[in-house]
């Protein structure tokens, strides 16, 4: 490698590492703000903006999940293992939604503390098979180690 | 090894070489593609959750990684074009832009398509989404930039600096899932654990994974070899080549 | 399985088969014109390198 050569190599170097660095302060200032959503222990922590929307993450509480019999109307409780939080919302739920399920809600706070959603997404996790699969866990009690999105290994992780 | 580099690097050496692998990458290609595509739609089970839209995993994963290695591809190619002035490297690099671009308008739109009936949006602004989206905003800043500067060598070098100081959004991309609450979902494959998935799913997308990759390096070759016949249409190599085959007529 | 079946993917079909076809028609439209281009060039060259010989000789 000629001095010409090893030099331009040495500037690109450099420009790769100050941006990367630049990158990664920035990164770490909008660290909340990238975050897609709160989880229901920041909200019981009051870290949610009053008067604004926002997104609530967490796990559909087994056996919560009330609807209005005549119209959409539902409400379920949202848990990320350690606060729950209350969410009505009116709609159509997306396909995934069913109890034990990972979810995101967007909306607002209510009076009482609960979150008016406009929006409810549904969020799996990245563990797929078949369905006799599940079937066979399910028989052998031992889906929680095995494979329920978000329950088993990382709950409060992501949601 | 720099001398190496060079020779292996010469136009005419590059030309023979790239010869080869569209030949073979070729028919690798399209027996992948015939037995993935196979996997993918009959041989594969549907997902305990998802049902069969899990089938559109395996054009979406690919094609996701597609856009990152070719982005990775391009800018090493554009390090070689900086720092050795190597013209193959160039020729690569401009040929990678416009595939990279449309693998990752390809996982950008089949994800949409997959999150529709799933996750219940066609589109999110988390960090998973938001980063490939600017990967698709570099791969058409350097193909503007190319276009943009007149002589090629400059060209080549401008856009360089960029797809160098743009690789910082591949860890981005790929970190994103693990760094910020995100709507999209953890990695499935990775390199330190147990795929969690059935092994025909596997298979499938591995299948389709390798079949993509192969397309790639028979599209890219494909066309920096038409870049480099144009520019060295003048120089003796080429001559012999063409011309040669001319004289025995 | 029948053929219905297969197309309607559980009530998927639409997002699935989209999915694919973008796929193919992406990834042929991006295949096909290197190799005119190619074919082009190749005659182009060809045909001046004869012209310059025939001017030389």
């Amino acid at each position: 490698m000629n001095p010409k050569q090893r030099n331009r190599l040495i500037l690109i170097t450099v420009i790769v590492v100050c941006v990367g660095i630049a990158v990664t302060l920035a990164g770490i200032a909008l660290k909340e703000n990238i975050n897609l959503f709160y989880n229901p222990t920041q909200i019981a922590a009051g870290e949610v903006p009053k008067d604004a929307s926002f997104r609530v993450g967490g796990l559909v509480v087994e056996g919560s999940v009330r609807r209005n019999p005549g119209d959409l109307k539902v409400t379920f409780e949202l848990t990320d293992g350690a606060e729950q939080v209350t969410v009505h919302y009116e709609g159509i739920l997306p396909d995934l939604f069913r109890e034990g399920q990972g979810i995101i809600a967007q909306g607002r706070m209510n009076a009482e503390g609960h979150v008016n959603a406009s929006e409810v997404l549904a969020k799996h996790d990245e563990t797929y098979m078949p369905p006799e699969v599940q079937d066979a866990l399910d028989k052998a009690g031992n889906i929680e180690d095995a494979a329920a999105p978000g329950t088993s290994s990382k709950p409060a992780k992501g949601y | 090894m720099l001398a190496w580099l060079h020779r292996l690097a010469s136009p005419k050496r590059f030309h023979g070489l790239a010869g080869f692998f569209i030949t073979w990458c070729g028919w690798g290609a399209l027996v992948l593609f015939a037995s993935g595509l196979y996997y993918s739609l009959f041989n594969s089970p549907p997902d305990y959750q998802q049902g069969e839209s899990i089938r559109i995993m395996y054009i979406h994963v690919p094609a996701a990684w597609n856009s990152m290695f070719i982005y990775i591809t391009m800018a090493i190619a554009s390090l070689f074009v900086l720092v050795w002035r190597i013209k193959a490297a160039a020729a690569v690099a401009r040929a990678c832009a416009p595939l990279g671009a449309m693998f990752t308008f390809l996982a950008l739109a089949t994800g949409s398509l997959w999150g529709k009936p799933m996750w219940g949006a066609w589109w999110v602004w988390d960090a998973r989404l938001t980063s490939e989206l600017i990967l698709l905003f570099l791969y058409l800043g350097f193909m503007a930039l190319q276009s943009a500067i007149e002589d090629k060598d400059a060209a080549a070098r401008a856009a360089g600096v960029l797809a160098i100081v743009g690789i910082i959004n591949i860890p981005i991309i790929y970190y994103s899932v693990e760094w910020w609450n995100t709507l999209h979902q953890g990695a499935t494959i990775t390199l330190s654990e147990k795929p969690k998935m059935n092994t025909d799913m596997f298979i499938s997308l591995i299948l389709m994974s390798l079949a993509f990759k192969f397309y790639f390096v028979v599209a890219v070759l494909r066309k920096a070899r038409n870049e480099m016949l144009e520019r060295e249409q003048n120089s003796q190599w080429v001559k012999e080549m063409l011309g040669g085959s001319d004289e025995r007529k | 399985m029948s053929v219905n079946e297969f197309f309607h993917m559980g009530g998927h079909g639409f997002y699935i088969w989209v999915s694919y076809g973008l796929a193919l028609v992406l990834m042929v439209t991006a295949f096909i014109p290197p190799i005119f281009q190619e074919r082009k060039l190749i005659k182009q060259i060809t045909r001046r390198l004869r012209r310059e010989q025939r001017e030389q000789s």
